[in-house]
């Protein structure tokens, strides 16, 4: 038989603001424990949370990116459980109504020939509170209970079981992962537990309509990691069904160690969370005007950015959608179109040897460095003619190891191409009579000789003559 | 002089005739000799109690007293005060000590006044006699052998035994009104949303709110005019204009219409509180007010929309008293789920348990719709008989409770009986409405003791100024209100 996987995702994107969801702690990351914990974080007797309006703007920015309603009248919910990192005994959370409604995302999956576009749709987001963390084996026979992060503002991002592969789960957090970035709500630091996934899992026989019962893999922060741990759960889950198994709806977990998904608990031991209104908090109420305010701060989304480059610079839609792959780079390659260079040379620098040169050393483009204006001062010199594109790597090579400026490196190299007439015509004729032998090919109609000829005469000028002149002189001599 | 009001001994305060230190060391010296058998006080502090006097005595000297400077008042044992143990009646808290101070604890220290002490309370605020706070019953000062009421019963027979000149109190289904309608006081609910609730130890959020109980209407305004006000750590707090809630005290009533709800009076009300209060309304007429009749046929409803609601909020509410960061933990137990259990069952009383077992069950799957959600749809119509009945008067009158004070133990055991002293109270905060309760006159219990009557008053949203002008002008042709109980001088 046949099995089609059917994917969906939670994703947890911790918002950028400079204090809690619901208190005037700080959120920065990495203090030492309980150091921003206030008597609200610490969930003392008689505090009361107070909404930060912040990560409401945070919401709308993320609601408008992916085109979705955002609802004028939304509800924060307690969701009650014990735990130790949980102060209250409950999370503030959204629940019946959440502040973002039905959106959608485009995504790119796949490359070359293969690639194909598809439409991923949100179901909703909504506002919560991060709990805190449990810090176990810092005392003999003790846990400890780090609250600096109980009250960190998150947005929960729903989709709808619209993915049928890895590839596409992966394909979409990263772009989700670079949207939240790109409208600038979230810092997208996987390590740090900024941008934390679940992944919602089944399996159905092709053709058919009906779900298959999910299991959900809990808190990915990494895409290699989402990749392997949906390939084994769907791997597993199509044996145990063909070995006439069923699935039990449960939470997973995902060991990289062993590449394996393993049940932490099943339907029948979860929690009732009794969720009910907060009532220590009014309903959120968004108007037409805030929802205008917002849109007017928000940055030039990256499918208008795309689309503005293609018919601005008049770039191809594959190089368009590259650049716009992150704020970053889309942000650089502008600064370099803006410091004078030539649109498609810059775009094809910043695919190229740019960002080959980052990957190679794994750094994000803010990181460069080489930076826009720089790479533009290059790209001039091609332009103009100053240097030959051979050697314009070789600066870029100087460049990126910090040895000085385009100009001072092709100066100190001595890459200068030699555009001198006279000094050519010098250089031709040397190499004319040092190789009768491809003349008289050359003019026995061998038109490979003519190419050979351009060669030495580019080697005995140590590469520095300007291509285009070394064959035009040439071709006078040749009479050809 | 312990009989004074607050007016009064403002007056004298700001006159030089007593210091504060002097008026603080005196009712602290009545608390020495009557506390601890009245036990109206959880916590004392003399030393920080008499340093806020001083610092009271040098506004005075200087000038900058204001209408409440250097009096000392008994707050509720709800209220976190910094460097006061709280303990909210429960053993849970024994030990607690606030680290930081509820909004009233500021207003009442940005005005000057004095903090006399942590007065007792019904554990976490639950309860109608005081009986389930962990330090033990109150007496009423009226007769020993009975309950002050409850929740705030502790600042009730503080107030009535003259223990302070007046208190704070906390309401969430009554417990302001009762008790000062027990212990013969004047005690005001103001509506929902005036008076911040941050620092108040909370019961049930859409309820509790703070509010003054004192001799008088006249104080009440005083104390009301530092209690509300506009609270950003609070996001219930209401925004709004400050009022002077002494300005329509001396207005004439002649004209007024008072809404007599025929469900206030049907069966269920003591003979003997339905004559004193029928006495008050007559007085009322006197006073030029007309009378009319109204209905709130919800009424009967609102006690068990109320045990489903308040429970449920306080099953959440309280979860966070979990033995983990502060308060009671049991010191010997195994895993986590064990060190909760007994943390929990250690640290809570009776009637709290039941509460949080009552609120957890309502708000379980499957039982949602038909108890919170219900309960919160009848909350609506309890709230539009109300919105009804203002078109029709301007104020409501009927009595705060439907029995005078009770033996101690009498209804301990049967807390549907203990939730019926609530009936006329509860839908007031249901409703989110202001509610005060004024001294009336006294009924005289089967062993011969006088025992106050409360006479309630219910007002529209916003209404207190009008409230406490109805109250005072009642004050003005009444002395019920400067009665004392025998045995306390």
């Amino acid at each position: 038989m046949e099995w089609e996987v059917v994917i969906g995702l939670e994703t947890h994107t911790q918002l950028q603001t400079k204090t809690k969801i619901f208190s005037g702690a700080s959120t920065a990351f990495g203090s030492e424990p309980n150091t921003q914990a206030c008597v609200v974080s610490l969930a003392l007797p008689g505090v009361l949370p107070v909404l930060n309006q912040e990560a409401v703007k945070c919401a709308i920015k993320f609601g408008l990116a992916v085109n979705a309603e955002i609802a004028p009248r939304s509800v924060f919910a307690r969701k009650n459980y014990f735990y130790p990192d949980l102060p209250k005994g409950y999370q503030i959370s959204q629940y019946e109504l959440p502040v973002v409604g039905k959106g959608s995302m485009t995504i790119q999956v796949g490359s070359g020939d293969k690639a194909y576009e598809k439409v991923i749709n949100i179901t909703r987001a909504h506002l919560e509170e991060d709990a805190g963390k449990s810090v176990h084996g810092a005392q003999e026979g003790m846990s400890g209970i780090d609250l600096n992060r109980a009250g960190t503002p998150l947005l929960e991002i729903v989709t709808e079981p619209d993915m049928r592969s890895a590839a596409e789960a992966v394909a979409y957090a990263k772009k989700l992962h670079d949207l939240v970035q790109w409208i600038g709500i979230c810092d997208g630091n996987m390590q740090e537990g900024s941008f934390r996934c679940d992944v919602n899992v089944s399996v159905r026989p092709k053709g058919s309509d009906k779900l298959g019962t999910r299991r959900e893999i809990k808190n990915l922060n990494s895409f290699k990691f989402m990749q392997q741990a949906i390939e084994y759960e769907t791997s597993w889950q199509i044996e145990t069904l063909e070995d006439g198994g069923t699935i039990q709806q449960a939470t997973v977990l995902f060991n990289p160690d062993t590449g394996e998904t393993r049940a932490m608990r099943s339907k029948e031991e979860a929690n009732d969370y009794r969720y009910f209104p907060d009532p220590d908090l009014l309903p959120l109420a968004i108007s037409e005007s805030d929802i205008g305010a917002v849109k007017a701060e928000m940055p030039e989304l990256p499918e208008a950015m795309k689309a503005r480059f293609e018919a601005q610079y008049g770039l191809a839609h594959y190089d368009a959608n590259a650049l716009t792959s992150s704020r970053g780079t889309a942000d650089y390659f502008v600064a370099t179109v803006d410091a004078g260079s030539d649109a498609k040379l810059a775009a094809n620098w910043v695919m190229g040897s740019v960002s080959a040169k980052l990957n190679a050393e794994d750094k994000e483009i803010s990181e460069s460095p080489i930076s826009p204006s720089a790479l533009a001062s290059l790209i001039k010199r091609i332009q103009d003619g100053t240097i030959s594109n051979n050697a314009a790597k070789q600066v870029f090579e100087a460049m990126w190891a910090g040895e000085g400026d385009a100009d001072s490196i092709i100066e100190s190299k001595g890459l200068k191409q030699v555009s001198d007439s006279g000094a050519i015509e010098a250089i031709v004729d040397e190499v004319l009579a040092a190789n009768a032998a491809m003349v008289e090919e050359f003019k026995a109609g061998k038109e490979k000789a003519f190419n050979a000829l351009v060669g030495q005469a580019m080697k005995a000028s140590k590469g520095k003559a300007n291509p285009a002149q070394v064959n035009e002189i040439l071709k006078k001599k040749l009479g050809a | 002089m312990i009989n004074k009001s607050l007016k009064q001994l403002g007056a004298m305060l700001q006159g030089k005739e007593i210091s504060s230190v002097e008026l603080t060391q005196e009712f602290l010296n009545r608390i020495d000799r009557l506390n601890p058998e009245i036990n109206a006080f959880i916590t004392l502090d003399k030393e920080k109690t008499l340093s806020q006097a001083k610092h009271a005595d040098s506004l005075l000297a200087a000038g900058k007293g204001t209408a409440l400077t250097g009096l000392p008042i008994g707050q509720k044992d709800i209220f976190v005060a910094k460097g006061w143990r709280t303990t909210c009646g429960s053993k849970m808290l024994e030990t607690f000590v606030g680290p930081y101070d509820a909004d009233i604890i500021e207003r009442f220290d940005g005005v000057g006044a004095v903090n006399l002490g942590k007065t007792n309370m019904d554990e976490f605020a639950m309860g109608s006699s005081n009986e389930t706070s962990y330090f033990g019953k109150v007496q009423n000062p009226w007769d020993r052998s009975r309950v002050p009421g409850g929740s705030s019963g502790g600042s009730a027979a503080a107030v009535a035994a003259r223990l302070c000149a007046a208190a704070t109190g906390t309401d969430t289904g009554g417990s302001i009104r009762q008790p000062a309608s027990l212990c013969g006081l004047s005690g005001l609910k103001p509506t929902y949303g005036l008076a911040s609730r941050f620092g108040m130890i909370a019961f049930a959020s859409s309820l509790d709110q703070s509010g003054p109980m004192a001799k008088s209407c006249e104080d009440m305004a005083l104390m009301m005019n530092v209690i509300t006000g506009f609270d950003k750590r609070d996001s219930t707090s209401l925004n709004r204009e400050k009022e002077d809630y002494t300005r329509d005290l001396n207005k004439p009533l002649a004209g007024i219409k008072v809404g007599l709800p025929k469900e206030y009076f049907a069966e269920g009300l003591g003979a003997d509180v339905a004559k004193v209060v029928n006495e008050a309304i007559a007085e009322y007429k006197k006073l030029g007010a007309e009378i009319v009749d109204i209905s709130l046929p919800n009424t009967q409803l609102s006690i068990p929309v109320y045990y489903v609601l308040a429970p449920a909020e306080a099953s959440s509410n309280l979860s966070r008293f979990d033995g983990v960061r502060y308060g009671h933990r049991a010191k010997e137990y195994g895993d986590l789920m064990d060190m909760y259990c007994k943390s929990r069952a250690e640290g809570f009383g009776a009637e709290v348990k039941r509460r949080i077992l009552i609120g957890t069950y309502v708000l379980s799957a499957g039982y949602y719709d038909a108890y919170y959600l219900k309960a919160q749809q009848i909350r609506r119509l309890i709230a539009q008989d109300f919105e009804n009945a203002f078109k029709q008067c301007d104020i409501i009158m009927g009595p705060t409770a439907p029995s005078t004070a009770f033996k101690a133990g009498e209804k301990a055991d049967d807390p549907v009986a203990m939730y019926l002293q609530d009936i006329y109270t509860i839908a007031v905060n249901l409703a989110g409405l202001p509610g005060m309760s004024i001294p009336a006159g006294f009924a005289q219990s089967a062993d011969g003791k006088r025992l106050p009557v409360g006479l309630q008053i219910i007002g529209n949203y916003f209404d207190e100024a009008r409230m406490l002008n109805t109250g005072h002008a009642y004050q003005q042709v009444t002395d019920w209100h400067t009665q004392m109980p025998e045995g306390i001088e």
